[in-house]
């Protein structure tokens, strides 16, 4: 392709990768310099366009994130000079800030910047910051996720909107409000400290969970950009677990997610139905991510500060430890739904421990202990009933359960799975849905 | 700095008894003195019932008057502060005290400028 031979030249995926390794943390640094997120992200925008442009020729630089970074406080200094000059007041406070942050319309060496230890750590309190940013608790939830996604995963608003299923213009709208809100009600770009950042932070947490539990809901028969926030929430969640290591929950959220990913493939029958934990193949488990996990939540146990994702990660380490459904030491689950019921109690909660004491002490202790939940709008509170009922030879009571959980299935591959259980001998064949 | 907006919203119906009102009062004005001697209050007042509103509407060139309040639903704007803070954590630390003092819903909203 260029002249400097096959070896320097950038392909489309060496920019592929720069962008998503590079993008969030490039738009964090300019936010900061320029006191404006759309500046920010114009300005990250224009830089990866030049990069289409220059690196197929000349090579990917030594340093891309500097030369993103430089390349982009470049053009937004000139097109904001451009815009000052015409009165722009939003283009003239930029400008200032830009010169108050010291490496503003004189852009200092970024590369070397960059280089140095205290370069990258600025770049890392400014990747927080905008992760703080993006789910401050002033905006609504589904606002916190796109935001997220968009500024720091760097996905287009096309593909946010795929994935979460709502009209592209509807999304366009929630990022325009949610960045309207941040400039108008001037939400800080900052940090939070001491008291604060224990809430504030199960908001970030919440947020990059909600992005894995949407993909996770997807199966095969759906759209792959909605699998592929699995894949985002778990680069979120490393990100946020290299930022915040004094956080013992950071990395429980990321051993979970890491734990359950590992599933992946085991999880869905070739029709697409859902496979339960207990029947799958276990063989097609990835280790890797498992051994990641793992290791995160031995981490975690080291530390002793023991928290809602520590332990839902503790929970699915202890089934990655067995080799088969059988071996599952479900009096180590239990106990640990003990402790989680403890610390983050809820109806959901104590359905999943019902499953653990079903298998410990037996379907009617398990079927005591989810009545009066609350869950009957739960589609797996009545197919975990049912699955009690079934062990009680409670045929009828059981059916009933399954077609109620098939009424409230979200997925098709739940649907499925509900659909495989109706249709099973006991409950008089194929005529029973 | 900038300046907000924090609307205090009520249950419609009648007042609460003095019993219960006069602690409010007191934590409320000196949350007020707070305000002040943080070089944060603006201005702050309470209304009357929302049934004392009148409504003003623009309507074929004309102006029509009506008896308020404006919008009828389960709460109405029962009086308001005006801060000055620094963004909208401060400010928002503020609205956490007034809610808390008032025991009622706080909005929070900037002012442009």
């Amino acid at each position: 392709m260029g002249d400097h031979g096959a070896d320097d030249a950038a392909t489309e995926a060496d920019i592929a990768r720069v962008f998503r390794l590079e993008y969030g943390r490039a738009v964090a640094v300019l936010t900061r310099t320029f006191g404006n997120i759309d500046i920010a992200e114009d300005a990250v925008q224009d830089a990866f366009a030049a990069a289409v442009q220059h690196w197929p020729s000349a090579g990917v630089p030594p340093s891309p994130a500097g030369w993103i970074i430089t390349t982009a406080r470049r053009r937004a200094i000139d097109r904001l000079r451009r815009e000052a000059s015409r009165e722009d007041k939003y283009a003239q406070a930029a400008l200032l800030a830009a010169a108050r942050s010291g490496t503003g319309p004189a852009p200092a060496a970024d590369e070397q910047f960059l280089a140095e230890q205290s370069g990258v750590e600025d770049v890392d309190d400014d990747t927080l910051r905008l992760i703080f940013t993006c789910c401050h608790p002033a905006l609504a939830r589904s606002a916190q996720v796109a935001l997220t996604l968009r500024l720091l995963g760097g996905l287009t608003t096309a593909e946010i909107a795929r994935a979460f299923l709502v009209p592209e213009a509807t999304m366009a709208q929630r990022l325009v409000r949610a960045k309207a809100k941040i400039r108008d009600a001037r939400i800080p770009y900052r940090v939070p400290k001491g008291a604060e950042l224990p809430e504030r932070l199960q908001s970030v947490l919440a947020v990059v969970y909600l992005i894995f539990n949407e993909g996770y809901t997807a199966g095969p028969a759906d759209s792959p950009a909605r699998s592929e926030l699995c894949t985002e929430a778990i680069r979120l969640g490393r990100l946020l677990a290299s930022l915040m290591p004094d956080e013992p929950e950071a990395a429980g959220v990321l051993a979970l997610m890491l734990l359950i990913e590992s599933r992946r493939a085991a999880r869905f029958a070739a029709d697409g139905g859902l496979v339960l934990l207990a029947a799958q193949d276990r063989g097609r488990w990835d280790s890797a991510l498992a051994a990641e996990g793992q290791e995160l939540v031995r981490w975690c146990l080291r530390r002793n500060r023991p928290g809602p994702y520590q332990l839902q990660a503790a929970i699915n380490a202890v089934h990655s430890d067995a080799a088969t459904a059988g071996e599952t030491d479900w009096a180590q689950i239990l106990q640990l739904y003990d402790q989680l019921l403890a610390v983050a109690p809820g109806p959901v909660v104590a359905l999943n421990r019902a499953v653990a004491l079903a298998e410990l002490r037996g379907p009617v202790d398990a079927l005591a202990a989810v009545e009066g939940l609350g869950l009957e709008n739960y589609y797996l509170f009545h197919a975990v009933r049912a699955d009690f009922l079934v062990r009680l030879r409670r045929y009828p009571e059981a059916a009933e359960g399954y077609r109620r959980a098939l009424a409230l299935a979200g997925s098709a591959a739940e649907r499925r799975f509900l659909e495989g259980k109706l249709r099973s001998p006991a409950f008089g064949g194929a005529g029973a849905v | 700095m900038t300046q907000y907006l924090l609307s205090i919203y009520q249950p419609d119906g009648p007042a609460p008894d003095p019993e219960f009102l006069e602690p409010i009062m007191r934590d409320l004005a000196a949350l007020n003195v707070e305000l002040q001697a943080a070089g944060a209050w603006v201005f702050a007042g309470g209304l009357h019932p929302a049934e004392s509103a009148t409504v003003l509407r623009p309507s074929d060139g004309e102006i029509l008057v009506t008896d308020g309040p404006f919008t009828e639903g389960k709460e109405h704007l029962g009086g308001f502060t005006v801060i000055e803070a620094e963004d909208l954590d401060a400010a928002l630390g503020w609205a956490r005290k007034l809610a808390g003092v008032t025991t009622l819903p706080v909005e929070v909203r900037p002012f442009q400028h």
